[in-house]
């Protein structure tokens, strides 16, 4: 595949993993970001292949892992309305809510439909006048902008049977979260590539400056991984810390504008729960008052008790990179691909599902 | 392969409930369409069950086939419960003999699909040399199938020289997939509600047998395990190996055959091809001394050209198998856990 192969070129990956090797002197934790990097971490075999000083966090850049119980059993309520279908990304479908999963309820005779994007969900909208028509939109900066567009689209077509359930979380606050805990460890960010493809490298300046932690923004393949490892790893051995772009070929200092703006004109920031690390503020996205009919929470008043978290997991401490997944307890017994306690082994961008599938060979007796 | 049988002339546009009454529309249906297309000396005796003699060790195995959507690029539904069942049959190291076809249709089916349906049964029945020779048609009320469920079970004569059997698995043992992964898996993906894209892969169901009975006449019992990788993938096939035997298996990613537009799907949807599901293709564990020369006979036929060694077994991570990646990593290929899901982002 062009654009894909020349990022996994054995060759390539060598010459880095040499460079790596030769830089470094002293133990440094590296935290990635998103969930796509971790699993190419893990997915190629990268992390054995790292100097055993280098270790990877991964961090809290899944979004069906940080979506709250509260919001899957929002999502749930919903798929059990009269009449409504209620459509999602593939990976929320697993996720338990405090009392089922969608995929449950979906067994249990709700119309819950997999969509690979929100503008098919106005679609569905349309041919189906006399359901309401959900969508579950969970993700960071970049699904929020498909997300907008669906309302200004639903909006500018009068489709007024269209609905989201937003759920978006932001980057650089759960950054802040993360770095500002008194039990922070991690000394360099590899931050995530196509979130700046559409938020542009701004936001980043200010994180670098307060918390004078190195950031790299890397993008998801093995050459791109290794070769932001080795930008973070060399500032860290000359004691700097700067702002670096390894993702240049997608990612620009402005962003994409327009994306930008349609996120602008359809939601609000605001303070925003995430599973396992708790509030963070000003770290998520609604939908603005002046969509608000395009707010299943507002149209469908929903009202349900808060739920708890399940008290056993403990994904915070694995998004927050201050544990490993097999420093869980019941990882691998009590809580496995199919009977997750929490969303990090449900979805295909979570850590401990990352580990649970392809990482056995080097976990520890 | 698609025959070219005329239609009959029936008195419905659509199969209704009576057409699985047992009455006059079933006899009518069995006698004017099915009896005279899948037409043989055991299913003209149109008894109860079809009776025949058999000698020697026998393979036999069911299967129901259930496909959504039940047409789909490369074949339908009918194909998929013949090749199934032959294939499954073929991977005891049985020569496939008798199939029986059961149907469990929703009413409303239109009869121009049924008899595409029949007519895809009796051109890979024809191809893979089965005879059908015993049946049942039941219909079900309309929202209590999804179009047609067919259930097919099969008998046949084992190899004289086959000993197939996880058991005889050694360390050392070359694993050999028969073409290219995932691509059934995707074919069907590509048309599915809701996920539709523009590709031209098309699903490689096929019967293996001929190419099977082969291989069995040439490499006997130096061919130890065969299994087709349909549901759960290459990677589900290989754990349950490695699970019964407790030996380990390593396979080299760069060596794993995958066309370049199903790997392409596989990366826009986030799917893992060692987990997609596959037809008309076959994993074989052989003795590392005539891996080659398999290789070069199962390459000559059609379904072969695209065979590769992928790994081997050893005695390493017993119960496990690794992927060497094409960077070099190793990891571990676990079982699929549920439904491959498409991801986020």
């Amino acid at each position: 595949m062009k654009y894909l192969s020349e990022y996994r070129d054995p060759e390539l990956v060598q010459q880095y993993l040499e460079q790596i090797h030769q830089v470094t002197t002293q133990p440094w934790k590296i935290m990635e970001i998103c969930g796509g990097q971790t699993h190419s971490l893990v997915k190629n075999g990268i992390l054995e292949m790292l100097p055993e000083q280098i270790t990877m966090v991964h961090g809290p850049g899944c979004p069906v892992c940080v979506t709250p119980v509260s919001i899957i059993d929002e999502a749930v309520w919903l798929a059990k309305q009269p009449d409504t279908i209620i459509c999602s990304f593939g990976d929320m479908l697993r996720v338990p809510g405090s009392q089922k999963s969608l995929l449950e309820a979906k067994a249990e005779g709700a119309d819950v439909r997999i969509l690979y994007s929100p503008l098919e969900a106005v679609q569905l909208a349309k041919q189906n006048p006399d359901k309401e028509i959900v969508f579950f939109a969970v993700g960071f900066e970049t699904t929020a902008p498909a997300n907008a567009l669906s309302i200004v689209h639903a909006d500018t077509n009068g489709v007024k049977n269209y609905s989201i359930l937003a759920s978006h979380v932001l980057v650089p606050p759960a950054m802040e979260a993360i770095l500002g805990d008194p039990e922070n460890q991690i000394d360099a960010f590899l931050a995530a590539g196509h979130v700046c493809t559409i938020m542009g490298t701004e936001e980043y300046y200010p994180v670098v400056e307060k918390y004078k932690t190195p950031v790299v923004i890397t993008g998801f393949e093995p050459v791109d991984l290794l070769q932001g490892i080795l930008m973070a790893v060399q500032q860290l051995e000359k004691g700097e810390y700067k702002l670096e772009n390894q993702y240049t070929r997608y990612v620009q200092r402005e962003g994409n504008r327009m994306a930008k703006q349609t996120m602008e004109q359809v939601f609000t920031v605001n303070d925003r729960m995430w599973r396992g690390i708790g509030t963070i503020p000003q770290s998520g996205f609604e939908v603005n008052d002046r969509y608000r009919q395009y707010n299943a929470r507002v149209k469908f008043r929903i009202d349900i008790p808060l739920a708890r978290e399940n008290p056993s997991c403990i994904s915070g401490d694995i998004m927050k990179g201050l544990k490993k997944p097999f420093q869980c307890p019941n990882f691998g017994t009590h809580c496995k691909p199919e009977h997750p306690l929490g969303a990090p082994m449900v979805s295909s961008e979570g850590a401990c599902a990352a580990y649970y599938h392809y990482s056995a060979a080097t976990q520890p007796a | 392969m698609q025959l070219s049988c005329p239609m009959p002339k029936f008195d419905f546009d659509v199969i209704t409930l009576g057409h699985g009454s047992g009455g006059l529309l079933t006899h009518k249906l069995l006698q004017s369409g099915v009896f005279d297309i899948l037409k043989n000396d055991l299913l003209d005796q149109q008894h109860d069950g079809a009776s025949f003699e058999l000698n020697g060790r026998v393979a036999f195995s069911s299967d129901s086939y259930v496909i959504t959507p039940a047409f789909f690029p490369g074949g339908n539904i009918g194909e998929l419960a013949v090749n199934g069942t032959v294939n499954d049959l073929a991977m005891c190291g049985a020569i496939p003999q008798y199939l029986s076809l059961a149907f469990i249709i929703e009413e409303g089916l239109p009869m121009t699909e049924f008899w595409e349906i029949l007519s895809g049964i009796k051109a890979a029945a024809l191809k893979a040399n089965i005879s059908i020779v015993t049946g049942d048609t039941k219909v079900v009320e309309k929202g209590k199938g999804d179009k047609i469920f067919i259930n097919t079970s099969g008998i046949g004569r084992i190899h004289p020289k086959a000993n197939i059997h996880h058991k005889n698995i050694r360390p050392g043992d070359k694993v050999i997939i028969s073409g290219n992964i995932a691509t059934h898996g995707i074919a069907i993906m590509s048309v599915r509600k809701g996920l539709e894209f523009e590709t031209t892969i098309e699903s490689d169901t096929v019967n293996l047998n001929h190419t099977v009975k082969k291989l069995l006449d040439r490499f006997g019992n130096d061919i130890r395990f065969l299994r087709d990788p349909t549901r759960g993938g290459v990677a589900s096939v290989l754990n349950e190996i490695a699970e019964l035997t407790q030996l380990g298996f390593e396979l080299d990613q760069k060596n794993i055959p995958v066309e370049e537009q199903v790997d392409g799907a596989c990366e826009m949807l986030g799917l893992d091809p060692l987990y997609v599901a596959n037809e008309g293709l076959f994993i074989a564990v052989v003795n590392p001394a005539i891996a080659e020369e398999y290789l070069t006979l199962l390459r000559q036929d059609e379904i072969g050209k695209n065979a590769a060694i992928i790994g081997e077994a050893g005695t390493e991570h017993p119960g496990k198998v690794l992927l060497k990646s094409r960077i070099g990593g190793r990891r571990v290929v676990n079982y699929l856990t549920g439904e491959q899901l498409p991801r986020i982002c």
